[in-house]
């Protein structure tokens, strides 16, 4: 039957759809009803980051016991990743677009660091898809990945923080320090955060069982 | 003379004006929500939440029946 986490999984998303949107908010300018959108844009990227580091802990195994399984995990937990950067920055745009009028602006560091992130693990497929022998292929792609993973988190994580940006909680501003007084938005946050992740999980556990059952295939 | 004292003086005030204004509040949605529609697109989300969730599920089992396949002819 289906695992008691995918169900909790379902719930916690459904939960924070009906009351994200009914709840209570504090009222600001500018973002007025969109501060909403911090149920559901945010998430999704820290959905996004957890794949990542997912698919980096596999590549570190894969070099230090040299399996393919790991490899095809950290491969498939990539793939994940990068999809959910998909509706990550569409919904970023959106939201940008309607509070501070522009899809894309260059002028925030967040935006171009996750840009030049989804260009770097493009690369990773790529590097993967041109190298035929498997044993060589899970190599090189363990160590590109463990590099991908750094660059993207200095570039998400900490360079936004350095300089001004448009995001909260960058340009030396604590981490949702605006939010941290409402804890009405907590009881949704913290659950969709939750939700997505488990739900980014789920996806990745199909895919990989799937990837799993091809390669075997392949093998007979 | 005495008119524009009294102008002048009433003047003064405007700025209480302006920031009752202000103080009316940042526009929500609330037209939206008090007509109760705003349950309607919860509904439809949901829904859609729902269906994804449930294809989900179906894919899962579907690629268990694959796999217990699979194992039984190894």
């Amino acid at each position: 039957m289906i695992k008691w986490w995918k169900i909790l999984a379902a719930l916690l998303i459904l939960y924070t759809l009906v009351w994200g949107m009914l709840g209570p908010v504090p009222q600001l300018n500018i973002l007025h009803e969109t501060i909403r959108n911090l149920f559901y844009h945010v998430p999704i990227w820290f959905a996004m980051l957890f794949q990542m580091g997912y698919s980096v802990i596999f590549a570190i195994k894969q070099l230090s016991k040299n399996d393919l399984q790991s490899d095809i995990i950290s491969n498939q937990a990539a793939q994940t990743g990068l999809f959910f950067a998909l509706p990550g920055l569409l919904t970023g745009c959106m939201w940008a677009k309607f509070t501070w009028g522009t899809w894309w602006t260059f002028q925030d560091p967040k935006l171009n660091g996750v840009a030049i992130a989804v260009l770097i693990y493009l690369a990773y497929f790529i590097l993967r898809s041109s190298i035929d022998d498997e044993q060589k292929r899970a190599r090189i792609a363990a160590v590109y990945n463990v590099f991908a993973f750094v660059m993207m988190f200095v570039f998400i994580m900490i360079l936004p923080r350095l300089t001004d940006s448009l995001h909260p909680g960058n340009g030396g501003n604590p981490a949702f320090g605006k939010y941290d007084l409402d804890s009405n938005m907590r009881l949704v946050f913290y659950p969709a955060v939750i939700g997505w992740v488990l739900l980014s999980l789920w996806i990745l556990d199909v895919k990989k069982r799937l990837a799993i059952l091809t390669h075997k295939e392949n093998e007979q | 003379m005495n008119n524009r004292i009294i102008i002048f003086l009433t003047s003064l005030l405007l700025p209480f004006f302006v920031k009752a204004q202000e103080a009316a509040g940042v526009e929500m949605a609330d037209a939206f929500r008090s007509e109760g529609k705003i349950y309607v697109v919860i509904t439809v989300i949901s829904i859609i939440f729902i269906c994804l969730i449930g294809y989900l599920v179906y894919i899962d089992m579907k690629l268990r029946k694959l796999e217990n396949k699979n194992r039984n002819t190894n």
